[in-house]
């Protein structure tokens, strides 16, 4: 199948006084039409930059982002205008991603207006109803409405011009579990009814496993795995995955203490930028890991940037 | 009799009971966990120990008791007198719980006054923020807010929290704005707390894995009223409310439930992961 999103060798540096942050740090990925992609990883592991790049609102420093073979990098914001149309980002926190002194019918309407679409009011109600919010909601404002109301808003705007890809940035962080359920029913009914892709940006590995066929997992800017959900999860190769998965509380473990990572040091300033660098905090670092970490492919699809990969992987 | 005791709460905001009939109780050294949504009242519960409910909500049956003297009762509250020594809370989002023009250290110290010590407030403030494993503590103190991490704001929290040695410690959703990895090293650290110093904690959460994990019983708040409570293997094995076996469910672990190919869910390679984990 042709990937509908492609993404070559992705930086993207931010300065800051002298410093370079290498926020995204060569990343490869493709999304395929229909499926759900997930990307975990500790805050400041670059997922957010990532998925900034990918839709278009960040440039990078370098690297290539393709929608369906189409090279988008770096085209001017008019020039991107049709690619945005198709790949639309969905944030974390839609108190501040939406307009608080919009109503949810001018919110909703933006884009329609924006890309010149007639029959705004029509399709404006039927987002609503997809979506699953009342028609009495429009008038209202983000602040009038629930943390669950608000996000189907977000989610609303972000499907009313009928794209073919959303980059979710943790869409459920900011509500709790009952209604996390309901939305991500919501995604899921949405994706098989207009045949949608997702980039599904989590550090809740719990949501990501439930929702996504293939997951990457993203340390310091890096890849440090990738494969099948399944796998990642169930037998993760990266010695940080596994910490990772470990930390994720679980009812019914025997023991609540998994292993734990080193102490982080207070400043990334003194972190080595080269070999492995999840080593400074690995509680099974080994000398080699001073130098680049091997990409082992642990099964088919599924691999791993640890020199513990492999003999992690195998059967004691 | 000793801990924090709660025995039939009511708490109203103008004419409606937003907490009916809640029994709590925190024994020292023990984690009792309150599990429900947002809004089921978990956090008025919490705040009305402390005598902090905001203005619009007042005690109206009930009472709260802390080492065997009754603080809270309708229309009296103490609490004020044991805020700090007696009983602490940490909050939801350490960053905004903070004062960010002070510095870390200085917020510390603050509560350390507050209590009435007077010497030697800074070698005790960089050993509060070192017993809660912030690297270079004497550092860190003269840092503000914005320079800390979301984990290290909250370790900063929990030091002015245990800052003088309280009875009991409640704990309001410390790890929800976190990292996992820093939520396991915070869980972590206050379990340590707790059996180092014999405080009794009250950890409040709407994910019942959490609370699983952590704590020796569970009460399930739904609509301000505690629909079931009991240990936590009682609670976790054979729940008896609708609304307990739900939060179960949403925080069973099941990785790659999305791949499997057949869309019946009752069999399939879903049910293998969760089974072992399930041990």
């Amino acid at each position: 199948m042709r990937p509908l999103i492609e993404v070559r060798g992705l930086r993207k540096d931010y300065r800051r006084g002298g410093e370079v942050l290498h926020a995204v740090d060569g990343i490869d990925l493709t999304l395929l039409p229909g499926e759900s992609v997930g990307v975990i990883g500790e805050s400041g592991s670059g997922k957010s930059t990532l998925a900034r790049c990918i839709t278009g609102l960040e440039r990078p420093t370098s690297g290539s982002v393709f929608f369906q073979d189409a090279d988008v990098t770096g085209l001017s914001d008019r020039a991107l205008r049709w690619f945005r149309r198709e790949v639309q980002p969905v944030f974390q926190d839609p108190l501040t991603a939406l307009n608080p002194r919009w109503t949810v019918r001018r919110l909703i309407a933006e884009p329609l207006k924006i890309h010149g679409e007639r029959d705004v009011e029509r399709r404006v109600d039927e987002v609503l109803r997809d979506v699953g919010l009342a028609k009495e909601l429009m008038t209202r404002r983000p602040r009038d409405l629930s943390g669950g109301e608000r996000q189907r808003v977000a989610i609303a705007r972000a499907i009313v011009l009928r794209p073919s890809v959303l980059v979710l940035d943790e869409p459920t962080a900011s509500v709790d579990m009952s209604i996390r359920r309901a939305l991500l029913a919501l995604l899921k009914r949405l994706q098989s009814e207009h045949r949608l892709t997702y980039l599904y940006i989590s550090h809740d590995i719990r949501t990501v496993g439930e929702t996504c066929r293939r997951t990457i997992v993203m340390y310091r800017g890096r890849l440090a795995e990738e494969g099948p959900t399944t796998a990642v999860l169930n037998s993760p190769g990266h010695v940080y995955t596994q910490t990772l998965i470990s930390a994720v509380p679980r009812i019914g473990r025997a023991s609540a203490r998994p292993d734990r990572l080193r102490a982080r040091p207070v400043s990334s300033q003194q972190l080595p930028d080269t070999g492995c660098l999840f080593a400074h905090r690995c509680p099974r670092a080994l000398p080699e890991c001073a130098a680049d970490p091997p990409v082992v492919e642990i099964t088919p699809g599924h691999r791993a940037a640890c020199l513990l990969a492999r003999r992690a992987s195998r059967p004691p | 009799m000793s801990g924090l005791e709660i025995v039939g709460l009511h708490v109203s905001i103008g004419d409606r009971d937003v907490v009916r009939a809640v029994d709590l109780h925190v024994k020292p050294g023990t984690c009792v966990g309150l599990v429900g949504a947002s809004g089921s009242g978990k956090s008025l519960t919490a705040l009305a120990s402390l005598g902090l409910l905001p203005r619009a909500a007042r005690v109206t049956a009930g009472r709260i008791l802390l080492g065997g003297d009754e603080t809270v009762t309708p229309g009296r509250d103490r609490s004020a007198e044991v805020r700090g020594s007696g009983i602490a809370m940490i909050f939801q989002s350490p960053r905004a719980a903070l004062n960010p023009v002070l510095r870390a250290g200085h917020q510390v110290e603050r509560v350390l006054r507050r209590n009435g010590q007077r010497d030697d407030l800074t070698r005790r403030c960089v050993e509060l923020l070192g017993a809660t494993g912030l690297p270079e503590p004497d550092k860190i103190a003269r840092l503000y807010p914005h320079e800390l991490s979301g984990g290290m704001c909250q370790r900063v929290m929990i030091a002015m929290g245990i800052a003088s040695e309280p009875e009991v410690l409640i704990a309001d959703e410390p790890t929800t704005a976190l990292d996992v990895t820093v939520q396991a090293e915070i869980l972590d650290l206050l379990d340590d707390l707790r059996s180092r110093t014999g405080m009794g904690m009250l950890l409040i959460s709407h994910d019942m894995s959490i609370v699983a994990e952590r704590c020796e019983s569970i009460s399930v708040m739904r609509q301000g009223e505690i629909v079931e409570s009991g240990t936590s293997w009682a609670v976790l094995n054979s729940p008896r409310h609708p609304f307990t076996t739900e939060l179960v469910r949403d925080v069973t672990y099941r990785p790659g439930i999305e791949s499997s190919p057949a869309p019946s869910s009752s069999a399939g390679p879903a049910d293998g992961p969760a089974r072992k984990d399930g041990r």
